[in-house]
């Protein structure tokens, strides 16, 4: 998959973040006119649920739910955001009478997920080549 | 005192926080898909060759011997298959899917090697082809539920084959037993391997 093909060994070895203190991300970009962060993916929910979907071709809301370790009303909250960016699509069914949730990644979700990606993938390679 | 300011080694911290998290997100997610076709079809081969040395043998100690060194092969095989295809898709192979896949394979495989030495020693090898393929179907259907469908469904074949094999008469070693054996472990390997080559790539 090209998204998964894209982290490469990048994530392997970098250090541990103080989570507490996150950095002004469009301060360090690299000069040039570097696309500008997707802020609706940034949040890492959100980021959870493209990434899960982009391998897998559907994920039921209780599967993501369970993959990322949250509650409904939060899962809810965000796969709403990302379903009105058009990132996501959602189909809903009943399993026998049980109401099932399908979630799926749209064209402009993989490319979204792709350029999230090569943005971090850039600044990575900025603070190196200081 | 004033807080210091982010300096720009935080903001390198933090993109490579977010890619492992990508990445982490996408492992959980993903199905386990180092399952090697081309090791199947390689251990298919073997599986072949050894069902034909082992046809030729009237001691069964010697046949035992053949079938265990082909158990050796076709596992090595598997290992070198699967890493080969983890390091071609640049994923670690103990990746969770990777986990699972082991978690679900190993106690059946586990079973398997503790009634052959039972069954073996009880005078009862006219059982061991169909236990053997019973077993590893059992294995590869429980690990291959983190796999991509064709690796349960092949799992489920041998299940049946082995069923089928410990209820037929004629199942007895060394012919009738290594002909099911050269079907299941040399047939099925050879034909799922090359859908799995096919279709997910090696």
């Amino acid at each position: 998959m090209a998204a998964r093909q894209k982290l490469k060994q990048t994530a392997e070895n970098g250090p541990a973040l103080n989570r507490e203190k996150k950095p002004a991300l469009g301060a360090a970009l690299p000069a040039g006119g570097a696309p500008r962060l997707d802020r609706l993916i940034h949040e890492r929910l959100r980021l959870g649920i493209l990434s899960a979907l982009s391998v897998n071709e559907s994920l039921t809301f209780n599967e993501l739910k369970k993959l990322l370790d949250t509650t409904d009303g939060n899962l809810s909250v965000h796969a709403r955001k990302l379903e009105e960016a058009g990132y996501i699509s959602c189909a809903k069914s009943f399993e026998g009478r049980i109401p099932r949730t399908d979630y799926r990644l749209s064209a402009a979700g993989k490319k979204a997920l792709e350029r999230y990606l090569d943005h971090m993938e850039a600044l990575i390679q900025a603070m190196r080549e200081k | 005192m004033a807080t210091p300011r982010p300096q720009p080694v935080e903001l390198h911290a933090y993109a490579m926080d977010n890619l492992r998290y990508i990445r982490q997100a996408m492992e959980r997610a993903g199905s386990f898909t180092a399952v090697p076709g081309i090791g199947g079809m390689l251990m298919g081969s073997t599986a072949l060759a050894a069902a034909w040395l082992a046809s030729r043998q009237a001691d069964r100690v010697i046949w035992m011997a053949v079938w265990m060194l082909e158990g050796l092969l076709a596992v090595s095989i598997g290992i070198a298959g699967a890493a080969w295809k983890a390091r071609r898709a640049r994923l670690p192979l103990l990746s969770g899917p990777g986990r699972k896949f082991i978690a679900g394979f190993a106690p059946a495989m586990a079973a398997g090697a503790l009634l052959t030495a039972v069954l073996f020693r009880a005078h009862a090898p006219q059982f061991l082809p169909g236990m053997w393929m019973l077993l590893y179907g059992t294995a590869v259907v429980s690990g291959g539920s983190a796999s991509v469908r064709v690796v349960p469904l092949m799992g489920a074949c041998f299940m049946l084959m082995g069923a089928a094999a410990l209820w037929w008469p004629g199942a007895g070693i060394p012919l009738g037993g290594d002909a099911l054996l050269a079907a299941g472990f040399g047939g099925l390997h050879i034909i799922f391997g090359t859908i799995i080559a096919v279709k997910y790539g090696g």
